[in-house]
């Protein structure tokens, strides 16, 4: 490795995290944590440091979320029976889904992972799709000792309740592929035995068995094409017609009749040669579009259901031991240990003296809640601090959790407008052109009835509407790779037609626009001495409440000592009380210090989360905590306000709205103290007269992310769950918000542009079909040169626009 | 000019392989996964690979 120069770093050469303090710097190599440290190891001693030659510090930051998992349910055979996609005697191999891989370096050490465990013979990564299979060795390991080594290494796999009931056991769909190949085959071939006929060579009659045999052998190739390749869209487009709806595939399916029926018609009439190879090209054609919409829509892969948000398992309490069991065959009755930072899986009741639950993704409020024994505990909320028990009420598909999610509101509306512009206009313009063809016919009929059917047939093949069948999916496709490049994943191509349209943007407070991991504390009170620094921080030091961890890092610096306590105490939900010395110090709510102490704290501002501090019976003053914004958020809202609405709905209490009303232009845009219903209730109240974005991050945002025009959820590690929403975006990607709306804006422009230009495709080869000039050699060069230049277009065109737009692109 | 007949025959035959080798390239899963073997493809193979060979084999016995 390149010693001399990682060391001037001063990065974690694993993960890359700036390493705060400099005192581990002389020696190579520095680590930000100890997590980082021992992947570093493990993989030297099994000498894989090559891991790091590949990219620049590829690891995964083992910094947070450092959760000891247990995997005990992995031996369960019904759980492994859903997990392996096969097995024998020896071998079985199973598949699993990744988040983390993100470079050169992931997909190089996973497929090496024998290295690391004996027991696994194969590795395999496809990239794209995060997934990595494994083939192993039953006799030597296990699923739940490789699903641990992949934990240890930063890789934990995606293993949610939803895999376990429904395993997704689909052949991956290679048809499509198959078709394109039979559609290209036939095209080559069809267009060399038309091309004697474009150079006007078969007049002569001595070449006439060769205008036979061509005909022959171009209906021949032709008819795989009808029946194989098209057999998507005449499929789609009948299906359509039965409902009594009209999409594009109709007009697509009329083409491709009157193509073929008209081709074979000639040759067989011998009247002509056909276009069988307009035909064979442009079915080609719209099967690149499809694998490019495919391809596109293969990266939008993500959980949207509370299945996905729920662990699979949980500790039960069986005759006083605990025991990890699916958390599927809970029932009513059964006692639970939970320890910190674990969900609640069912509602419940608490059974342990109390306990802080973090309900900030169910309700929006941004501080834990202090549970008392007997109170009620709903799923979903993250336990904090100490290990409790409780006692199941409710089964995990009866739960208030999951009731939220079954909210009618969230399935039913599927109604919304949503369906594509080029579904759209496809009724339009069906019936323009048979109408056209129509009329075109009857004048004809008047004219010169012999060519009369001719006319007919020519309007219906050159207005199939190909290069219109194009023009949304290159551009989206490109349009949705550039967005996911910027950290906005979309869950449907269709999704930037509606991100393009909206006019009124309206935020939740909690994780979306405030950073809830960063936390503004500031003291508020009598300057602390040395002395009394080091006594709060030896008190908050071993507490894992929030705060309590908030105020040990802000105080800690490289030069405290630690005071020996004497004796320690935390009440939970309160406050902890400690001795050292003489000294008495007691750390909490303002009821905590006022019951322990007899002093009287008198007013504070009471929205404003505080912990306060009383030492030897001295009132010393408070620690403040204040919602951080995100970053660039103030000059994001500044910029968004001239040229959308824009508005706060917020589950939490007004504290933050000082900070943040000169953002939301004043105070009646700021909505407080909103429920998941109201919230919904307020969406649905303003998207009569508005489209709206919203953008939010909790389960308590679910049903207002789901009935507003589009729904983004803010996601600060791409792995964590995602309510119902159209996107996903990164949360240090909000700051570029403006550009992205912009962005989809100017892709929607681009389609219509492209719309524009097919149909001046379509009118051009019109004006030949209704005087009676289409050619064969007309139509050959018509629909190809339509087609590559709408794929042309759309593709330089939208890379231009995110250049204009500052976001990332593609070299 | 009866040549011509049996050339385009034999063309076309000899075209008829390769679809029915792009079949098999298809099925086979070598269009499922487009960009990790160029990945792959860069690594180097540090005795890595003929050791991993020889493990599967004596698995496979």
């Amino acid at each position: 490795m390149k010693e001399d120069l990682i060391i001037k770093h001063t990065s974690c050469s694993h993960c890359g995290e700036p390493v705060e303090s400099s005192s581990h710097s002389e020696s190579f190599p520095i680590f930000c944590c100890q997590g980082c440290k021992t992947v570093y190891h493990l993989l030297k001693e099994n000498n894989l440091c090559t891991y790091y030659d590949l990219d620049d510090s590829p690891g995964i930051t083992i910094k947070n979320g450092l959760e000891r998992k247990r995997f005990d349910y992995l031996i369960d055979k019904d759980v492994q029976n859903k997990l392996i996609d096969f097995k024998d005697s020896e071998i079985a191999s199973s598949t699993f889904y990744i988040p983390n891989i993100h470079c050169t370096s992931c997909v190089w050490l996973l497929e090496n992972l024998q290295k690391l465990d004996e027991g696994i013979v194969q590795g395999t990564v496809n990239f794209l799709k995060k997934r990595l299979s494994i083939i192993f060795d039953t006799s030597k390991t296990d699923l739940r000792n490789i699903v641990e080594l992949l934990t240890t290494i930063g890789y934990e796999p995606n293993l949610k309740l939803v895999q376990l009931e429904e395993k997704e056991h689909q052949p991956i769909p290679r048809g499509l592929w198959l078709k394109l190949g039979v559609a290209g085959f036939c095209f080559g071939n069809i267009m060399l035995f038309s091309f004697p006929e474009y150079l006007n060579m078969s007049v002569s009659d001595s070449l006439d068995s060769f205008k036979i045999f061509f005909g022959a052998l171009n209906i021949i190739l032709a008819t795989p094409v009808l029946i194989y390749s098209s057999s998507d869209y005449i499929k789609s487009a009948w299906a359509a017609i039965s409902q009594k709806g009209i999409n594009l595939d109709v007009p697509i399916t009329i083409g491709i009749f009157a193509l073929f029926g008209r081709s074979l018609y000639e040759i067989l009439s011998g009247t002509g040669i056909g276009y069988f190879d307009s035909f064979a090209g442009f079915i080609f054609f719209l099967l690149i579009g499809k694998i490019v919409q495919k391809k596109t829509f293969d990266g939008l892969s993500f959980d949207r259901d509370y299945k996905s948000y729920l662990p699979i398992s949980v500790l039960k309490l069986i005759d006083g031991k605990e025991q990890s069991v699916s958390v599927k065959t809970l029932e009513i009755g059964d006692e639970i240990v939970l320890r910190n930072n674990e969900l609640v899986p069912c509602d419940s009741i608490l059974q342990s003296d109390g306990a802080l639950v973090d309900y900030s993704f169910i309700t929006g409020e941004s501080d834990p809640v202090t549970k008392l024994e007997n109170d009620l505990i709903y799923a979903g909320g993250r336990i904090i601090g100490s290990q409790c028990r409780l006692l199941v009420t409710k089964k995990v598909a009866h739960s208030y959790l999951t009731q939220l999610w079954e909210n009618d509101v969230l399935k039913s509306d599927e109604s919304k407008d949503n369906r594509s512009l080029a579904d759209r206009i496809s009724p339009f313009f069906t019936s323009i052109v048979i109408g056209i063809a129509i009329l075109s016919c009857l004048f004809w009929l008047y004219i010169d009835p012999s060519k009369a059917f001719t006319i007919f047939t020519a309007v219906l093949i050159v207005a199939c509407p190909c290069a219109l069948a194009l023009s949304a999916p290159f551009t989206f496709g490109s349009a949705t790779n550039i967005l996911s490049l910027n950290g906005l994943f979309l869950k449907t191509v269709d999704g930037i037609q509606k991100l393009g349209s909206i006019d009124t943007i309206v935020f939740d407070k909690t994780g979306t626009i405030t950073d809830s991991r960063k936390a503004n504390i500031t003291f508020h009170g009598y300057s602390l001495s040395k002395f009394e620094k080091e006594l709060i921080i030896a008190s908050t030091k071993s507490s894992t409440h929030p705060y309590s961890q908030k105020i040990y890092s802000y105080l800690n610096h490289t030069d405290v000592d630690l005071q020996e306590l004497d004796f320690i105490e935390e009440i939970n939900g309160k406050g902890i009380h400690a001795i050292s010395g003489d000294s008495t110090i007691y750390v909490g709510s303002k009821n905590f210090i006022e019951e322990s102490t007899g002093l009287d704290l008198g007013n504070n501002r009471s929205y404003q989360t505080s912990v306060h501090i009383a030492i030897d019976e001295n009132y010393k003053g408070f620690f403040e905590f204040k919602n951080q914004l995100r970053n660039g958020l103030k000059e994001l809202l500044n910029k968004l306000q001239s040229n959308y609405e824009t508005h706060l709905l917020s589950g939490d209490n007004e504290k933050d709205a000082v900070q943040l009303s000169a953002s939301f232009k004043g105070d009646e845009n700021m909505h407080f103290n909103h429920s998941p219903q109201q919230k919904l209730t307020f969406i649905h109240d303003l998207s009569a007269t508005n489209k709206i974005l919203m953008i939010g991050d909790g389960l308590n945002d679910a049903g207002a992310l789901k009935k507003s025009h589009f729904g983004i959820s803010i996601s600060d590690r791409t792995s964590s769950f995602s309510p119902a929403c159209d996107a996903i975006l990164d949360g240090d990607e909000l700051k570029n918000l403006d550009n992205l709306i912009g962005f989809a804006k100017a892709s929607n422009n681009i389609v219509n542009v492209s719309f524009g230009i097919s149909l001046l495709y379509n009118i051009t080869g019109l004006a030949f079909a209704v005087t009676g000039h289409l050619s064969p050699l007309v139509a050959a060069i018509l629909m190809p040169l339509s087609s590559i230049s709408i794929m042309f277009f759309t593709t330089v065109a939208t890379r231009i626009k995110a250049k204009n737009k500052r976001l990332k692109i593609w070299v | 000019m009866g040549v011509i007949f049996f050339l385009i025959l034999f063309s076309i035959s000899v075209a008829l392989i390769f679809l029915v080798a792009f079949f098999w390239a298809v099925r086979s899963g070598q269009f499922d996964d487009q960009y990790t073997p160029s990945v792959r493809i860069l690594f180097d193979d540090k005795s890595s690979s003929p050791n991993n060979k020889t493990q599967t084999s004596k698995r496979d016995s």
